[in-house]
């Protein structure tokens, strides 16, 4: 049987995770092609429903990823970020959505192999969960079956 | 009931306050909010178990506001949901009077929204006894079932709003699920849409609300939308030690940060 | 046709439904759910209530759902497909003891839909429609459809209503050609009528105001300070009008992906801030007073005028799922009341 092969978004800031990507390309370190990253001013600006959006349009895992706690270029986004995604988390385990598909991270410029780690382990675990299957029927219900079936 | 009156009157005749927004008697048995311009018909106040809606719902309302000073009956989720409403500059506090009512039903005279401050600081807060006990057993369940219950619930949803509507802190114009240059929120009530209305609205309430349950008692489906945030209100408290409603000047738990906040997760 | 009456014994009646449903039929029927009544497709028999007083949502979603799909779209560089719906689709829809109000309400939301644009949509489903009605044996505080010129045992809208008799049994008033087919196709589960007379059951409710007075009174009471006063309760939600058998504001939402999507028709409602606001900023119906306003001039002046029925059955639903207790009955027993000089 083919290999499932998972699509993932990687929602990352600009003065750290972006250019760490940057220095894993640069240091020719390959990872798994699967994922597909999406520039950002600060963590602080990735709102969870980018994550919701994610989701929505097929995407199988979300990774988030910015500065380290004292290194934000803006002082104090990833500060406001970590708290929001604390409480995110905690929603989403009480609305029985489990937050294993969406993986946080802090990588700095320098950490090219990390984030090189980050994806592969990310794409391994997404792809042994599998295909995001209940949110996409999700996304498919409620309008035929208003039509004609409901 | 006869100081609460006799405070309402004196404040209207002294003309220290423009409008008194309190509870009277509804149709069919019901308690429901009423707004008194003329001292002597302070007389329709009354206080009771049934007077249960959150009156501050009405300090931002355009034609409430309009009329300038107000005293307003506030029972203890009331008063904190002023405390929020200053905190976030949409009422002043020199606008408003409270006219307190303790957890007895008795009346009680602040003089200063510091004094509110302080009788707040005594009392312990936390969610509604039986709301907690709904919570705590939905905590207990599997994932699985959490996920079954809470999509059984929310594909009710026909989005009437009344949640919003009935909520305190929802007072933006626009609110995110108006907005449709990008559409953030799927507008229909389809089961994604209502997902997202609902996760919307949790998140922008996560460390705002006071537990007060006015959504879930507004929904005319009966969908315990209310769940949704008061846990969320108590997550708020236990990762971030801050409970909305207790200050005039706190920041609400996701505007503020501390450096050492403790998270197990971010790789 | 001229009406007939038949008599139909509880089982019997049971074993209608399910004849009905195996037939393929799709019914809608109300059940007890989460603390409250509401009609559902295809219940089992058995899980059918016939005590309830009202239903909190109305059956106006069979011919007017929450969310319909008007039509799907493909768009590429050079071109817009548009995919039509196959509406002939549309299958047969049972709605089981409505209760009198419900069934009279399709006939209002036909002459809107049917107004000025016809609208095909509305017509296939509401071609597919069988009513069969329930006379009210109680009614509540919140009831007040004989102020509307209905009442607890009235026939407009069914096509056969159902009267139940103190001994268990039914009476069956076959109304229409529809019907008639209905009871005929199950015969044998009927019984002829001996003179059972439904007026002794119905439940009692007063006539409380004149709508030809509150009509009158809304033509000359526009700018009148009552509108200030009785809505500064309201807090503007749409709960009213999404439970109202005859509202039937619609808002348009496109909803695509990778230029393939739907155009859908959702509910609005006229009580909303955002309903009117235009793309200047300008609101023209600024504060909720006005919106409250339009909501009752648009069931009991302007729908009278324009396609002569009031917009409102007397039902008594937005009163009942109103979260501040904006009661219909009460404002427009006060409106009738009003003293407005006429213009």
């Amino acid at each position: 049987m083919e290999q499932f092969e998972p699509k993932l978004v990687a929602f990352v800031c600009n003065w750290c995770t972006y250019a760490g990507a940057d220095l894993t390309g640069t240091s020719r370190i390959k990872y798994a092609t699967n994922v597909r990253i999406i520039r950002f001013p600060c963590t602080g600006r990735i709102d969870f429903m980018l994550i919701s959006k994610a989701f929505a349009n097929g995407a199988d895992g979300v990774i988030v990823s910015g500065c380290h706690p004292n290194d934000c270029h803006y002082t104090s986004g990833n500060f406001h970020a970590r708290r929001r995604w604390m409480s995110y988390n905690a929603m989403l385990t009480f609305m029985g959505m489990d937050p294993e598909r969406i993986i946080f991270s802090w990588v700095s410029a320098a950490e090219g192999a990390k984030w090189a780690d980050i994806v592969n382990q990310s794409v391994d675990k997404i792809r042994k969960i599998g295909p995001f299957t209940e949110y996409q029927k999700l996304v498919q219900s409620g309008i035929e079956e208003e039509n004609f079936n409901g | 009931m006869d100081n609460l009156r006799k405070k309402a009157k004196e404040l209207l005749e002294s003309k220290s306050v423009d409008l008194v927004i309190g509870y009277e008697n509804g149709t069919n048995g019901k308690a429901r909010a009423v707004f008194i311009k003329d001292p002597e018909k302070t007389g329709k106040l009354i206080y009771d178990e049934r007077c249960k809606q959150n009156l501050a719902v009405y300090l931002n309302k355009h034609e409430v506001k309009h009329y300038g000073r107000i005293a307003i009956v506030a029972p203890l989720m009331v008063m904190r949901s002023i405390l929020v409403l200053i905190s976030e500059c949409q009422v002043k506090q020199e606008n408003i009077t409270v006219l307190g009512i303790g957890n007895d039903g008795s009346f009680l005279d602040f003089q200063s929204m510091e004094v509110v401050e302080k009788y707040i600081s005594k009392i312990p807060l936390g969610n509604p006894e039986p709301d907690q006990v709904i919570i705590d057993k939905l905590n207990a369940m599997t994932m699985e079932e959490r996920r079954e219950f809470w999509q059984n619930e929310l594909e009710r949803c026909f989005k009437c709003y009344a949640c919003r509507a009935a909520c305190p802190m929802c007072y933006c114009l626009r609110c995110t699920v108006e907005c449709n240059q990008p559409q953030w929120i799927s507008a229909p009530a389809h089961p994604l849409g209502n997902l997202e209305w609902h996760q919307l609205r949790t998140m922008h309430l996560t460390g705002r609300c006071v537990s007060c349950g006015d959504c879930g008692r507004a929904c005319p489906l009966n969908i315990p939308i209310h769940l949704l945030t008061m846990q969320q209100a108590e997550e708020a408290f236990h990762m971030f030690g801050v409970r909305a409603g207790t200050s005039m000047k706190a920041d609400s738990a996701l505007s503020t940060y501390k450096p050492d906040d403790k998270e197990n997760f971010i790789l | 046709m001229i009406p007939e009456k038949k008599i139909i014994d509880r089982v019997a009646l049971d074993k209608l439904y399910e004849s009905l449903k195996a037939a393929g039929n799709k019914m809608f029927a109300p059940v007890f759910r989460n603390e409250q009544t509401n009609f559902e497709y295809n219940p089992a028999a058995t899980e059918i209530s016939y005590s309830h007083i009202q239903t909190t949502q109305s059956v106006k979603n069979t011919v007017f759902p929450k969310i319909e799909n008007l039509f799907r779209f493909e768009s590429s560089q050079k071109s817009v497909e548009l995919v039509q719906i196959d509406f002939t689709k549309v299958p047969r829809v049972i709605v089981w003891n409505a209760h009198p109000c419900d069934a009279a309400a399709f006939s209002a939301l036909d002459s809107v839909f049917n107004w000025d644009y016809v609208d095909e949509i509305y017509n296939a489903r509401r071609e597919k429609l069988v009513v069969i009605g329930m006379s009210c044996i109680r009614a509540d505080e919140n009831c007040f459809c004989t102020s509307v010129d209905l009442g607890p045992g009235a026939v407009k809208g069914s096509d056969i209503l159902l009267t139940p008799l103190a001994n268990g049994k039914f009476i069956a008033e076959i109304l229409t050609d529809l019907g008639k087919s209905i009871a005929d196709e199950n015969a044998s589960l009927f019984t002829a009528s001996n003179g059972e007379n439904k007026e002794e059951v119905l439940a009692k409710v007063e006539k409380q105001f004149s709508h030809e007075k509150v009509t009158e009174n809304l033509k000359n009471g526009f700018e009148n300070s009552f509108w200030h006063e009785f809505s500064l309760r309201c807090i503007g939600c749409g709960a009213c009008a999404y439970v109202c058998p005859i509202c039937t504001c619609f808002d348009i939402q496109d909803e695509s992906k990778a230029g393939k999507g739907r155009r859908l028709r959702c509910w609005d409602s006229c009580g909303f801030g955002m309903f009117t606001l235009h793309t200047s900023g300008h609101n023209p119906r600024e504060v909720q007073s006005q919106r409250w306003r339009q909501r009752l001039m648009h069931k009991f002046s302007y729908q009278p005028d324009r396609n002569e029925f009031i917009g409102c059955v007397g039902c008594g639903r937005c009163s009942r799922a109103c979260p501040v207790d904006m009661n219909i009955l009460e404002q427009l027993v006060e409106l009738e009341k009003l003293e407005i000089a006429a213009k």
